[in-house]
């Protein structure tokens, strides 16, 4: 009892508060991501739930990683996906970083208040300000009506349109997801640059560089770990989008989210589903771990210059 | 470039107010080419103000700044043959200490070679070759140090500013350092001007020293001029340490002045200052070296009495406190020229003792 009592006095409280995260991690992510891995390599049947092993089938069935490969819509779906995420992600890049870096440029009163501001849209549901922006973009909203005055004041009579068709189409998808994710690399943006010493401006500018110069030599090198920090927030959940790309977007050309849904609803093909599922995984963590390996290796590296 | 008449920097008339905060208030000065300079005060007193003002990083609210004969009124920072070496030494973390040598030098017309002679010479001067490729987290604070200096070198500046450049580091290294860059001063003729709140720091870095207080400069000269001739109670209370008595002046004899002076009971003779006239009111004050103290009355001019409230033995020297008749105190420093027990010490605590003074000595004050 007292050896007990001993080992955990020693080490047990320490291995308990590192092991919770883990546990944490195998109970809701690795044990049913080993349920997906497992469903995608079952055989669809008309039981319920709609798949099994062996019997008349074979006990591993990878049709659904062959599907995959060779149909079309898989493949373009990824595609699709990849573009759309990849460009709102560039996009809240390009409107993030003059935001954040303007967050840590005004007074603590104004900062406080605007990052109040950045945060703000999260108080309204998700769905309502999705919702909001279809009736912004439907061809009679003012909105539209706006943006087609504006097309036929500039352009030559022949080319004169009702309404801008901005619906259902991947550009919609892209705003409305730009708009949505836009918060999450700012935040990291901004913690990033906030950690700065403005003081190495100075020295910059001292050296006889204007203030671009200043920006693309000291700013934005610096700034590299919050940029992979924000464009991963935003990249990933947007890659993977359901929501988004069913209310506003085209559905001749779905996005990967979209084609999981549907393969687990409608067409109850549980197993391609959730091969579609673990590409998708693998698309967004493998590239994610070579990054920190990297970054682990290059940190080493530095440390072990003698 | 050499030999153009007139001062190297002159400062005109230059205030700088941040709102309705008067940061820097009319200040005038001159320094010579190849001059080492101290700006010295304590937190608030203007003089990093004044330094960034140099830098180009603030502009002056009123007056002008000359540089080498050329008005630096609009001139942005990038556009100032003015270097800086800040005080958290500013250097920049993603670029190894050559880099951080070299960064200034993109933006003049070199070749590589003659780049990398440059910033191989830097090295060599600040004895950092063997660290070129290190990051600056990975050098200690002396070496960062020295790598903020030579960055600031590497394109030969007309004038480099540091900003408390020696108040990182610990006080073996200061020494050392101090000395350092004293001698890389000359070596490379630059003109210096340092802010410090050090006093120490500025007396023997500088060749002459700016004693700023709220804003305004008190009093400009060498180290010896502002310790032995303050020119008024705020440098005689800041530079050293000093005991004040109230006095009047009683009798005007050519250079002497007879001062009578409550707190020690009669009058005293001192070195008369300019502006003295008979029964103006005045401040006597007296560096603790310079006052004498003895149980036995001395054959001397200025003598009074007092009793010894307190002593701290240092060792080489002691000080002592002593009080006087009218309860003033006044603090007297006795150098331990011989060696001796306790027992054979000057005066002991509560003993009577003599103390004199020099005419010469005492600091009259009128301000």
């Amino acid at each position: 009892m007292s050896v007990v009592a001993q080992w955990f006095n020693r080490r047990g409280w320490r291995d308990l508060i590192i092991g919770l995260p883990y546990l944490w991690l195998v109970a809701f992510f690795l044990l049913p991501f080993l349920i997906v891995i497992a469903m995608s390599v079952a055989t669809r049947t008309p039981t319920a739930p709609p798949f099994g092993y062996g019997g008349d089938n074979p006990a591993i069935n990878l049709e659904g990683y062959r599907r995959l490969l060779s149909d079309t819509l898989y493949l373009r779906a990824f595609v699709t996906s990849l573009m759309n995420a990849g460009t709102a992600t560039l996009l809240c890049l390009l409107l993030g970083y003059p935001m954040a870096l303007g967050l840590t440029r005004v007074s603590k009163g104004w900062r406080n208040i605007l990052l109040m501001l950045v945060i703000l849209p999260f108080w309204t549901s998700f769905l309502l300000r999705v919702y909001a922006w279809m009736g912004l973009m439907g061809r009679n909203s003012w909105f539209n009506q706006l943006l087609t005055d504006g097309w036929n004041w500039l352009v030559p009579t022949a080319w004169a349109v009702n309404s801008v068709p901005m619906m259902h189409t991947n550009f919609a998808v892209v705003l409305v997801m730009v708009y949505t994710y836009l918060p999450f690399m700012i935040l990291p943006l901004y913690a990033n640059l906030e950690r700065l010493d403005p003081q190495l401006d100075e020295a910059a500018m001292d050296l006889g560089s204007r203030p671009s110069r200043v920006f693309l030599d000291v700013t934005l090198p610096q700034s590299i770990p919050g940029i992979i920090a924000g464009g991963l927030l935003v990249f990933i959940p947007a890659a993977g989008e359901l929501v988004i790309p069913t209310l506003v977007g085209n559905s001749a050309s779905p996005m990967i989210g979209r084609v999981i849904s549907d393969e687990f609803a409608q067409a109850r093909d549980w197993p391609m589903a959730s091969a579609v599922a673990v590409a998708l995984l693998m698309l967004m963590v493998l590239p994610t771990m070579a990054y920190s390996h990297y970054q682990s290796k290059a940190e080493h590296r530095e440390d072990d210059t003698p | 470039m050499t030999g153009e008449p007139g001062p190297f920097i002159r400062i005109e008339g230059v205030s700088k107010r941040f709102g309705t905060f008067e940061a820097v208030k009319d200040v005038n000065l001159t320094i010579d080419k190849g001059e080492i300079f101290a700006l010295l005060g304590g937190s608030g007193c203007g003089k990093t103000t004044l330094l960034r003002m140099l830098a180009g990083f603030e502009e002056p609210s009123a007056g002008r700044i000359f540089i080498d004969g050329q008005d630096m009124a609009g001139t942005p920072p990038w556009d100032r043959a003015v270097h800086m070496m800040f005080q958290s030494y500013a250097l920049f973390p993603h670029m190894s200490v050559e880099r951080n040598i070299a960064y200034g030098l993109k933006h003049e017309r070199l070749t590589t070679a003659q780049r990398r002679d440059r910033v191989r010479e830097m090295l060599d001067l600040v004895q950092l070759t063997q660290f070129a490729e290190r990051k600056p987290h990975q050098i200690s604070g002396g070496q960062r140090q020295r790598v903020a200096l030579a960055r600031a070198l590497a394109r030969q500046p007309k004038l480099l500013l540091l900003d408390e450049p020696l108040a990182a580091l610990d006080k073996k290294l200061r020494e050392h350092t101090q000395f350092e860059l004293m001698s890389i001063q000359q070596r490379t003729g630059v003109t210096f001007i340092v802010v410090t709140h050090d006093q120490e720091e500025a007396m023997t870095l500088a060749d002459r020293i700016a004693v700023m207080d709220r804003g305004t400069v008190r009093q400009v000269g060498s180290a010896g001029e502002i310790y032995e001739y303050p020119n008024s109670r705020f440098v005689a209370g800041f530079i050293g340490t000093v005991s004040t008595f109230p006095g009047r002046v009683v009798r005007l004899t050519g250079d002497l002045a007879e001062i009578d002076i409550p707190a020690m009971n009669g009058t005293f003779a001192a070195r008369a200052v300019p502006g003295l006239t008979e029964g103006r009111n005045v401040t006597v004050a007296l560096r603790p070296e310079k006052v004498q103290i003895s149980k036995i009355c001395p054959d001397a001019v200025n003598v009074f009495e007092g009793q010894v409230k307190d002593l701290a033995y240092f060792g080489k020297d002691s000080l002592y406190r002593v009080t006087l008749p009218a309860g003033d105190l006044i603090l007297a420093h006795a150098v331990n020229a011989r060696r001796g027990s306790d027992s054979d010490r000057t005066a002991d605590w509560d003993d009577k003792v003599w103390l004199s003074f020099e005419p010469a000595s005492a600091i009259l004050l009128t301000d």
